[in-house]
């Protein structure tokens, strides 16, 4: 395919390289991101993962995913 | 056998048989802290809210060791330094499962890991207004304690010292006089190092104790989680049964008369 057009995004502080427009939903997919157990910031909002294949995802996007880990 | 009547921990309208609140952290692993949670007889537990580990697919969840249908998970803000990050945090820990009881924590000094109260203050505000249901840890202030409380806290919950100073309850004074000025769930938070810091927590009458690093870092962590359980099931008995009033000098115990 011509045109593929690669974007840089940030998740979790580590910049990754993605296609332009790759849907949210497709990235935590790959990932293997266990949706019933994180929650998810896009650029700062929490998004709602169920929406998630409704987001596309543009240059400098920034995700964070964060889930519960043992605490005082 | 004398059986006490129900005696439970009650906080926004839960009922909670163990007035033993544990923290997770700290632990070599997790099969070690589940079992530690098990033994502890506790029924709430604090968790903290971290990056979830991309790089490691196949990393173990906590969830998958604490069953958070059986244990309460108690979403915390430890390593928040203001009111922002606090915020954005608890926002996030709803947004796992709806959690909307919380464990606020905004320190104001990485040495001594003191609450930063002002931060504190606005954060319990904000939090109220938006339906969460506030557990605050505080220092053992009375008059914050009390602005807490106006704020709409729904428990209180004043270190004991440092948090993982193992030095015990440093101001008895000041937990009795923020007991004896709220009905609010009054919890220990912190600063515990022995069972029988539990004890005294309880005997001050507070209505738990939530304990972390004495549990977690004790040489044998499973015998130290029961010897919390039943330290704060004695120091409850003892508040409830109402202690004999300090005298100076000495009372027998064996009749004076009829001594031969």
């Amino acid at each position: 395919m011509k045109n593929i057009k690669k974007i840089k995004i940030k998740i979790n502080g580590k910049s990754k390289s993605i296609i332009h427009n790759t849907k949210l939903s497709y990235l935590l997919k790959d990932l293997k991101i266990p949706l019933n157990k994180v929650a998810i910031e896009l650029n700062e909002e929490i998004i709602d993962k169920k929406k998630a294949s409704r987001i596309k995802l543009i240059k400098n996007d920034k995700i964070e995913i964060v889930h519960f880990i043992g605490g005082g | 056998m004398v059986k006490l009547k129900k005696d439970n921990l009650i906080i926004a309208n839960r009922k909670f048989n163990s007035r033993l609140i544990v923290g997770t952290g700290k632990y070599k692993s997790m099969p070690e802290c589940a079992k530690a949670i098990e033994l502890s007889g506790a029924q709430i537990v604090t968790v903290a809210v971290r990056r979830v580990n991309i790089a490691d697919k196949n990393k173990p969840l906590l969830m998958d060791y604490i069953d958070p249908k059986k244990i309460t998970y108690l979403p915390n803000t430890a390593g928040c330094f203001n009111s922002k990050e606090a915020l954005r945090t608890l926002r996030l820990a709803r947004e796992i499962g709806g959690w909307k009881l919380v464990k606020l924590e905004v320190l104001g000094d990485k040495k001594n890991l003191f609450p930063d109260m002002i931060e504190t203050l606005k954060s319990t505000e904000v939090l109220t207004k938006e339906g969460f249901k506030v557990m605050v840890y505080c220092n053992d202030d009375p008059l914050m304690a009390k602005r807490l409380e106006n704020v709409g806290a729904e428990a209180i919950m004043p270190l004991a010292a440092p948090i993982g100073s193992g030095l015990g309850i440093l101001n008895k004074i000041n937990i009795q006089i923020i007991r004896k000025q709220t009905n609010l769930p009054l919890i220990i938070d912190a600063g515990l190092g022995q069972a029988s810091d539990a004890t005294i927590a309880m005997e001050l009458g507070c209505d738990g104790v939530l304990v972390n690093t004495a549990i977690a870092k004790a040489k044998k962590p499973f015998d130290m989680a029961l010897a919390f359980k039943h330290a704060v099931i004695a120091g409850r008995q003892s508040y409830k049964s109402g202690r004999i009033d300090k005298i100076l000098m000495g009372n027998p115990s064996s009749p004076t008369k009829g001594i031969i």
